[in-house]
């Protein structure tokens, strides 16, 4: 009787038949993983069904049509869908060599270990500022420079399409040279990452072999490594593709098509960021619609990143 | 030649036998090359820094922090309900995506690793990572802005709990898999059951990990300005409900730095400083209360 007591006081066995109860907080827990999994479903339905009533109306032709003026109920998007992929692309252009720059600089052992935790640390600093700060400071560093220097361009260059003038400051070269501070980080972290995962053993092979370090790096390491590049270049420019705020403090927000990177151009971010608080009726459903195409894009795009840098992570295994 | 075999830093070439000096001298060049495109990129970083430091600094006084927005083209006053503003729609999203972050994170980490739901789950958390921040924004001006017909600090709310879902979703996913797995055994073996040993065990031991991730989303919901831009909007004045516009600090740097007036332009500075300054340090904080326990 006593030591009854005893054993069901310590949670023990008793004589009471074991009845399974439900465990509530299995339950809060599935249900919150369900959720998850239903929100991305809910995003992506709640904006094509908002989208709708432009995708009935305007179809397929909503992204070759070139004029987007609300008041006449016109909408089309080539030209900020060009304006997208060339700024992201520009973007790339840029902080690809930089980012490659750094992530060797950080993986190999040019300078001692302090001042590369100092560069690692400053180029994750630049990864948490803010990107409305990055447009405050392009207004007032980038935009007179490239305002500056492109009128040069355009004098020089100018009977090249690319740098026809005239040089605006508010530019797709403006937008870009910006934007590829931005990716920056993503790069350098991901290709550093991949140059950080080649073994040990191919660069020591390399070495016995008498190549220099720069042989090593371009013949050996950096061939190991390229996947993981590639990875963080598609993913790079997801993010490129994405970022809002400081494109549209940047890019001039012009729909005209044109050839020239010294003249305002728009992305599909941008668009939204600007249109959406003063818009109605059909227009929100062409944003929208704009919103879905943009959605969809950054999603294949990451989701190609992604499996590229799976199967690095595969293919290095079986090196080690 | 000694000098370029040592700009080389080979320790296998050191002494410079058998490599001729054409591949030392193209050695040494990208050595450079790399070296200073790497101090190149940190020019910018350091121009943003000093200039945000240099306009920010003079307007800062207890006013900012104090008084409503001045009209435009007027000057004096601060940005107080813009700090008020952005501290309430980051705690809606905190309210909102923690439970569900960390409730998700156990399940695919405690109950069911291996099970459809959690493989599409992780899978979902890294798409939802991917999407642009403005999506976020879309959805919640698609959500609640349309169906309740007007601008509010929950419709940003809800759209900056989106855009941190996915962090604190994997960070604690990782935090769980960091405790070893031997303290789920030891105490299922002393007869706890599977919720009190993740409640007692597994989530006190993972606790500051999960906190890294809580900051990190902080720091992150606190800079965004694409999901509150059009969901929130801006205001003027005091918040009085979270169901009206809602000023924020982001979007006030956003709105003031198209501003023809100086005095704005300046406030957008000092907003920006004292923005960079919380992120920086909320950033930093994280990274220190985060030691890895298990190595």
């Amino acid at each position: 009787m006593g030591e009854k007591s005893i054993t069901t006081r310590l949670g023990g066995p008793t004589n009471r038949p074991y009845r399974p109860r439900p465990d509530l907080f299995r339950v809060a827990c599935f249900v919150s993983s369900a959720l998850t999994i239903a929100l991305l479903a809910f995003i992506l339905g709640e904006i094509l069904c908002k989208a709708w009533p432009a995708i009935a109306k305007f179809g397929l032709g909503f992204l070759s049509g070139v004029q987007w003026s609300p008041n006449r109920e016109v909408f089309g998007v080539l030209p900020v869908l060009i304006g997208t992929a060339a700024s992201s692309l520009l973007a790339l252009l840029f902080a690809l060599p930089l980012g490659l720059a750094i992530a060797l600089f950080l993986s190999e052992n040019f300078l001692p270990q302090p001042l590369r935790q100092f560069i690692r640390f400053m180029v994750e600093l630049l990864a948490s500022i803010p990107s409305v700060v990055y447009g405050l400071w392009g207004i007032f560093v980038v935009v007179p420079l490239v305002q500056q220097y492109g009128a040069v361009l355009a004098d020089k260059l100018g009977f090249l399409p690319l740098f026809a003038g005239p040089a605006y400051g508010n530019s797709l070269l403006t937008a870009s040279l910006v934007l590829a501070l931005m990716v920056l980080p993503t790069i350098t972290a991901i290709s550093r990452n991949s140059l950080v995962a080649v073994p040990p053993t191919l660069r020591e092979g390399a070495y016995a072999l008498g190549a220099t370090r720069w042989e090593t790096i371009l013949g050996v390491i950096l061939p190991t490594a390229a996947p993981g590049i590639v990875a963080s270049t598609i993913l790079s420019f997801g993010r490129a593709m994405g970022e809002t705020m400081a494109v549209a403090m940047l890019i001039g927000n012009s729909q005209r098509l044109s050839w020239s990177l010294l003249s305002p151009s728009n992305t599909l971010s941008a668009l939204l960021a600007n249109q959406f608080a003063e818009a109605e009726g059909i227009q929100i459903s062409a944003l929208m619609y704009a919103a879905l195409v943009l959605v969809i894009m950054t999603l294949a795009v990451n989701i190609a990143g992604d499996a590229v840098l799976r199967r690095t992570q595969r293919s290095l295994v079986g090196l080690k | 030649m000694n000098s370029l075999t040592k700009a080389s830093g080979n320790f296998f070439t050191q002494d410079g036998k058998g490599t001729s000096p054409l591949r030392l001298i193209r050695n040494g060049l990208l050595t450079g090359l790399c070296i200073s495109l790497s101090l190149l990129t940190l020019l910018p970083l350091f121009s943003i820094v000093m200039l945000v430091v240099k306009n920010g600094w003079p307007l800062m006084s207890p006013a900012l922090f104090t008084e409503l927005p001045p009209p435009p083209g007027l000057e004096g006053g601060g940005f107080a309900n813009a700090i008020i503003g952005t501290v309430i729609m980051v705690g809606i999203a905190l309210l909102l995506a923690i439970p569900l972050g960390i409730l998700a994170a156990i399940h695919i980490t405690e109950y069911a690793p291996e099970s459809f739901l959690s493989k599409s789950v992780r899978m979902v958390a890294k798409l939802l990572n991917g999407i642009p921040s403005i999506i976020c924004g879309v959805f919640a001006f698609a959500a609640i802005v349309m169906t309740m017909h007007g601008f509010s600090a929950l419709a940003g709310g809800v759209a900056l709990s989106i855009l941190i879902l996915p962090t604190i979703l994997l960070t604690s996913e990782q935090a769980l898999l960091a405790v070893p797995g031997t303290y789920r055994e030891a105490s299922l073996g002393l007869g706890a059951t599977s919720f009190q040993t993740i409640l007692r065990v597994v989530l006190p031991d993972a606790l500051p990990a999960i906190m890294t991730g809580v900051m990190l989303a902080v720091a992150r919901a606190a800079g965004e300005t694409a999901p509150v831009l059009f969901t929130a909007l801006f205001s003027a004045n005091w918040i009085h409900s979270i169901m009206e516009p809602t000023a924020s600090l982001p979007v006030l740097i956003y709105n003031f730095a198209a501003l023809p007036f100086d005095y704005q332009v300046k406030m957008a500075w000092s907003a920006s400083l004292i923005l960079v300054t919380v992120v920086t340090l909320t950033n930093v904080l994280a990274q220190i209360f985060f030691r890895p326990k298990h190595r």
